[in-house]
C-alpha cells in the first residue's frame, strides 16, 4: 500500500541539537501563528508585531521595563528548574510569590512603621521573604512524602489560599489607615526598598539577586553532587533510588529552593517597584514562570534568554492594549501557544519525521 | 432551623455541585482511558466565555450550550493531537491548555464583563448530571465498550495487541471529556452566574481534578465527593449569613483547603491510590516501538 502521508519513527536516541532548535521552532512559529491571528482582528500583521514586539524595547526605558519584568520571571523559572528537573511538579509559584511578599514585605512594613532604619534592614526583608516561599512550599513536599499527596493539585490550592490571606491582610489588619479605604498597606520606608540601579529607570537591586542566583544554580547542576543527583533521579528514579540517593530530601530540598526562590521574587516586587502591598502584586509571574522554565530548557543560561522573551510578551500586551485596544490578556495567550508549540517541537527530539518510503518499511 | 432553610440550602447546594459533577465525569473517562489532561480549568473558562458570547450574540439557548460544548470539543483536540500525535509531556501539555485558556477567555470576554443576560433554569443541568454519572459507570462496568476504555487505560500494549486502537480510544476520552469541561463551564456562566468574569470558574477546574482523585477513579464516588465540596462551599456562606465572625476569606478559602485535606487522607492510602489508577496514566503510547 502506498502511503504519501509523513510517519514519526525513533531516533533511537535523543538529538541534542533538536534540543536546542525546538524553542526557536517554537518562538517562530507562534509568531507566524501570531501573525494570523492579527490579520484576522484586521490589522496589517507587520505592523501589529512590530507593536508588540519591537517598539516596547525601543528606548533606553523599554529595555529596563524588560529586564524588570524578565527578574521575576528568571528568579522564579530557575527555581522551578530545580522542581522539573526532578520530575516534581511544583506548579504553586505564585502561592509561593505571595507568601514571600507576605512575610518580606510584612517585616518591611514593620520596620517602615516603627520608623526603623539602617543598611540592615533590606537583607533582613530580602531573607523573611525567601523564608515564606519555603515555607510555603514546604507544605506541599512535606504532604508529598509524609502522605503521598499529589504535588500539583495541593500547591495550586495553595495559591488561592495565599491569595485570600494576603487579601484579608491588605483589607484588614495591615490596610493603610491614611489610604482612603483603598486595600493597601502604607509605603515601605527607604531602608526596605531595593535600590534602583540606575536614576530614572525602575530596574532595582533584583536583578543583581536574580543573576546571582542563576549563577549559584548554574553552579549546583553542573558542579555538585547535588545535581548530579538531580540529573540521576530525573532521567530514572529506579537508578536514583539504587545508587542511595534519598528521594524524600531531594523531593523536599527542590522544593524548599524553588519557594525561596519565589519568595525573593515576590518581596522584590513590592520593595520593588509596587512599593507597598495591596491585592494584585502578580501578573501571573508564578504560573508564567513555568513557561520560562521549560523554554529555557531548564538550563540556567536558557531560562535568561527565555524569561527576556516571555517578559517581552508582557510588554507587548500593555503597547497592544494602547495602541490596538486589544485586551491586554493577548499576552497570555501568546505565552501559551508558545509552550504548546515547543511541547510539539520536543517531540523531533526522540523521533523524526520521514516522507521516505524506504526508510519506513526498512523500520 | 426550619424547613423552609433546610430546602433553600439543599437547592443552593445543588446548583453549585453540579458544574463540579459534569467537569469531574468528563476527567474521570479521560484519566480512565490513561491520560492526564490538567488543562479542566482552561476548557471551562473557554466554554464558559464561548457560550456567554454565543447567547449575547445570537439570544437562542440551544446554540449557546451546543456551540459552548464545540469550544470544549476543540480545546480537547488539541491536547489530544499534541499529547497522542506528538507524544508530548502530559502534565507540561495540560498546564498549557489551561495558561492558553485563561488567556483566551479573558481575552474573548474582555468586551462582555457587564453584559446582562437571562439566564436558563439550572434544574435541567441537575437532572441530567444525576442521568450522566449513572449513565457512566453504566457505560465503564457493565457495556464492552467501557470494558475497552478501561483496558486502555490499565495497559496500552497489552489492548493494542488485541487489536484495539488505543490513540483512536483515548482521543475520544479526551474529547469527551473536554466537551464535559466546557458543558461545566457553559452552566456556570448561563444558568449558575448568570454572567461573565476573568477567571470565573476560580479554581472548580484544579478542585474537579482532585475530586476524580478522591473518587479513586470510581463515578460514584466522585459524585458523593462532589457533594461534599459542594456543601463545604455553601456551608461557609451560610455560617457567615448566621453571623459567625470570621473573615470573608478564610470562608471563601473552605474549599481550597478541604480539598487539601481529602486528597492527604484519601492518598495516604498508597495501596489503594496505585491499586485504583488506571496503570497508564500520564504514559505515552507509541506504536511503532
Amino acid at each position: 500500500m502506498k502511503s504519501y502521508l509523513p510517519k514519526i519513527i525513533s531516533r533511537g536516541h535523543p538529538s541534542t541539537i533538536m534540543s536546542y532548535w525546538a524553542p526557536v521552532i517554537a518562538i517562530f512559529l507562534t509568531l507566524l501563528t501570531g501573525s494570523i491571528i492579527f490579520s484576522f482582528m484586521g490589522f496589517n500583521p507587520l505592523f501589529a508585531l512590530h507593536t508588540f514586539f519591537i517598539s516596547p524595547i525601543s528606548t533606553s526605558y523599554g529595555i529596563s521595563e524588560l529586564f524588570l519584568k524578565a527578574t521575576p520571571l528568571a528568579l522564579i523559572g530557575v527555581g522551578l528548574a530545580f522542581c522539573f528537573k526532578n520530575n516534581i511538579y511544583n506548579i504553586g509559584a505564585e502561592g509561593q510569590l505571595t507568601m514571600g511578599a507576605i512575610f518580606g514585605g510584612g517585616i518591611g512594613i514593620l520596620f517602615s512603621s516603627l520608623d526603623v532604619n539602617g543598611f540592615w534592614v533590606l537583607p533582613i526583608v530580602i531573607l523573611f521573604g525567601a523564608i515564606g516561599g519555603a515555607f510555603w512550599a514546604l507544605i506541599p513536599a512535606i504532604l508529598k512524602i509524609k502522605f503521598n499527596t499529589n504535588e500539583i493539585l495541593t500547591s495550586l490550592m495553595l495559591v488561592y489560599i495565599a491569595a485570600l490571606i494576603l487579601d484579608y491582610l491588605v483589607v484588614g489588619p495591615w490596610r493603610d489607615p491614611q489610604g482612603y479605604s483603598f486595600p493597601k498597606t502604607r509605603p515601605f520606608n527607604e531602608s526596605s526598598r531595593m535600590p534602583l540601579l540606575f536614576e530614572g529607570l525602575r530596574i532595582h537591586f533584583g536583578l543583581i539577586l536574580t543573576i546571582i542566583s542563576i549563577l549559584v544554580s548554574w553552579f549546583i547542576f553542573s558542579k555538585t553532587i547535588l545535581g548530579y543527583q538531580l540529573k540521576v533521579s530525573g532521567l530514572s528514579p529506579k537508578a536514583s533510588k539504587f545508587a542511595g540517593f534519598s528521594q524524600n530530601s531531594l523531593v523536599v530540598l527542590t522544593f524548599i529552593i524553588c519557594g525561596s526562590f519565589a519568595g525573593i521574587a515576590g518581596v522584590g516586587e513590592v520593595t520593588g517597584p509596587i512599593g507597598l502591598i495591596y491585592r494584585d502584586i502578580s501578573p501571573n509571574y508564578g504560573f508564567t514562570a513555568i513557561i520560562v522554565a521549560f523554554l529555557g530548557r531548564l538550563h540556567p543560561i536558557g531560562i535568561i534568554f527565555s524569561s527576556l522573551i516571555i517578559a517581552l510578551t508582557y510588554l507587548g500586551a500593555e503597547d497592544a492594549q494602547l495602541f490596538m485596544q486589544v485586551p491586554q490578556a493577548v499576552g497570555f495567550v501568546f505565552q501559551g501557544l508558545v509552550l504548546f508549540y515547543l511541547l510539539g517541537a520536543d517531540l523531533l527530539i526522540n523521533y523524526k519525521i520521514t516522507f521516505n518510503k524506504k526508510e519506513i518499511y526498512e523500520f | 432551623m426550619n424547613f423552609d432553610l433546610i430546602i433553600s440550602i439543599i437547592n443552593i447546594v445543588l446548583i453549585a455541585t453540579t458544574p463540579l459533577v459534569f467537569a469531574s465525569m468528563g476527567e474521570l473517562i479521560t484519566e480512565k482511558s490513561g491520560v492526564l489532561n490538567l488543562g479542566v480549568e482552561g476548557m471551562m473558562l473557554v466554554g464558559a466565555v464561548t457560550a456567554f458570547v454565543t447567547l449575547v450574540i445570537t439570544e437562542n439557548y440551544f446554540l449557546t450550550f451546543l456551540i459552548g460544548t464545540l469550544s470544549g470539543v476543540i480545546m480537547a483536540s488539541l491536547f489530544a493531537f499534541l499529547v497522542l500525535i506528538l507524544m508530548s509531556n502530559q502534565v507540561a501539555t495540560g498546564l498549557a491548555l489551561t495558561i492558553f485558556g485563561i488567556g483566551l477567555s479573558s481575552m474573548i470576554g474582555k468586551k462582555y464583563i457587564g453584559t446582562p443576560i437571562v439566564g436558563v433554569s439550572p434544574y435541567y443541568f441537575i437532572v441530567f448530571s444525576f442521568i450522566l454519572v449513572f449513565l457512566i459507570s453504566y457505560f465503564l462496568y457493565k457495556t464492552k465498550s467501557g470494558l475497552i476504555l478501561r483496558a486502555v487505560g490499565e495497559s496500552h500494549t497489552s489492548a493494542h495487541a488485541q487489536g484495539y486502537n488505543v490513540i483512536k480510544i483515548r482521543f475520544l476520552s479526551i474529547i469527551f471529556g473536554g466537551a464535559m469541561c466546557a458543558l461545566a463551564g457553559s452552566y456556570m456562566s448561563i444558568a449558575y452566574a448568570p454572567m461573565w468574569q476573568e477567571n470565573m470558574v476560580a479554581g472548580r477546574g484544579w478542585i474537579a481534578l482532585a475530586l476524580v482523585v478522591f473518587a479513586t477513579w470510581k463515578p460514584g464516588r466522585a459524585l458523593l465527593g462532589a457533594y461534599i465540596f459542594g456543601s463545604v462551599s455553601i456551608l461557609q456562606m451560610n455560617l457567615q449569613g448566621f453571623g459567625v465572625r470570621i473573615p470573608a476569606q478564610f470562608f471563601v478559602m473552605a474549599p481550597y483547603l478541604a480539598t487539601i485535606i481529602v486528597l492527604v487522607i484519601i492518598s495516604n492510602d498508597r495501596l489503594r491510590i496505585k491499586l485504583s489508577a488506571p496503570a497508564c496514566l500520564t504514559l505515552p503510547f507509541f506504536k511503532g516501538r
